[in-house]
């Protein structure tokens, strides 16, 4: 099977680095605007809950910032994987890059679910709690890789160690998701995808939407602008490198 | 203004969650533009050293 040509150009580094300043002002600007509007419309248009009160206005950020965790693990695992059986540089550049994102949106998602706990629950921290415990383990595993990452000096060393604990540690994300499921958890069942259709009115499940675009394309965007520092980094004094900092790229 | 950002008492949960968020989105845009522009920098340093006999215009060009 002869692969397409795209397949082949999103191997080769200058290219890719060429493509990510081409999407990144369309993913910043879009993410950022998107924020504004969401937050605006979580805090002020949308009416408090009948139950929680204001409260459940964190509800536009908390389970956003949680999927966006997920996600940077599944994208870092992924990406791992595929630099480690095809021996890519660029897909380790991925991987590499979305950890300290991950690390940053989970402690978000554990931060904000903290202070949603207490009003709500009656307790900032609940030990034993299934979801609020693996969520914690999910921190705790982009920490691990990116310590482990910085116990080696060699960089494809790094890359091939590190590959393998962000693929094992994947299993962590269905068990985070099904937790609610699976075991008692104080976290409520989901409530967008279920049979039935979502248990959110329109008021509330717009600007919940509109924030997981928002958060989706800003995750995107920082994804790419690090996964150019990795490719310069990479790349060193290489011909195309030279080329672009001749440019008087910023 | 005042009852909107008490929250009917639920203020401080609130804000402090949309505040953490946004600094650590503020955060982690200001990091991802360091790591670009001290890569970008080492790029040029390292392209600096090895062309500074043959090409000096560009390497003056750069800074």
């Amino acid at each position: 099977m002869k692969l397409p040509r795209w397949f082949h150009q999103l191997g080769s580094p200058p290219y890719v680095y060429r493509l990510a300043d081409r999407l990144c002002p369309w993913l910043g600007g879009l993410g950022v605007t998107l924020l504004i509007i969401g937050a605006y419309w979580g805090l002020v248009i949308a009416p408090p809950d009948y139950q929680q009160g204001d409260s459940a206005r964190i509800i536009y950020i908390h389970p956003q910032t949680a999927y966006i965790g997920m996600m940077a693990y599944v994208v870092m695992a992924v990406a791992a994987a595929i630099g480690y059986v095809w021996r890519l540089k660029l897909a380790h550049a991925v991987a590499v890059s979305a950890a300290p994102i991950g690390a940053w949106f989970t402690f978000c998602a554990l931060f904000t679910g903290s202070v949603w706990g207490r009003p709500t629950w009656g307790t900032y921290w609940q030990w034993g709690d299934p979801r609020i415990m693996f969520e914690a383990l999910l921190l705790f595993l982009f920490l691990g890789y990116l310590a482990l990452r910085g116990a080696f000096d060699d960089r494809d060393k790094a890359d091939r160690v590190t590959a393998i604990l962000a693929v094992v540690g994947v299993v962590n994300i269905p068990i985070v998701h099904f937790s609610v499921e699976w075991w008692n958890s104080i976290h409520q069942g989901p409530t967008i995808f279920r049979a039935g259709g979502p248990a959110m009115t329109n008021d509330m499940l717009v600007p919940f939407l509109i924030m997981v675009a928002a958060f989706t394309l800003t995750f995107y965007w920082l994804l790419l602008r690090r996964l150019q520092a990795e490719i310069i980094e990479r790349e060193g004094d290489t011909r195309w490198i030279r080329e672009l900092v001749a440019e008087g790229a910023p | 203004m005042t009852e909107f950002f008490l929250m009917n008492g639920h203020g401080a949960y609130v804000w402090s969650a949309y505040g953490i968020t946004l600094v650590v989105l503020i955060l982690n845009a200001w990091l991802a533009r360091a790591k670009h522009r001290s890569a970008l920098q080492r790029a040029r340093e390292l392209a600096a050293q090895a062309e500074v006999p043959r090409k000096q215009p560009t390497v003056k060009r750069l800074q």
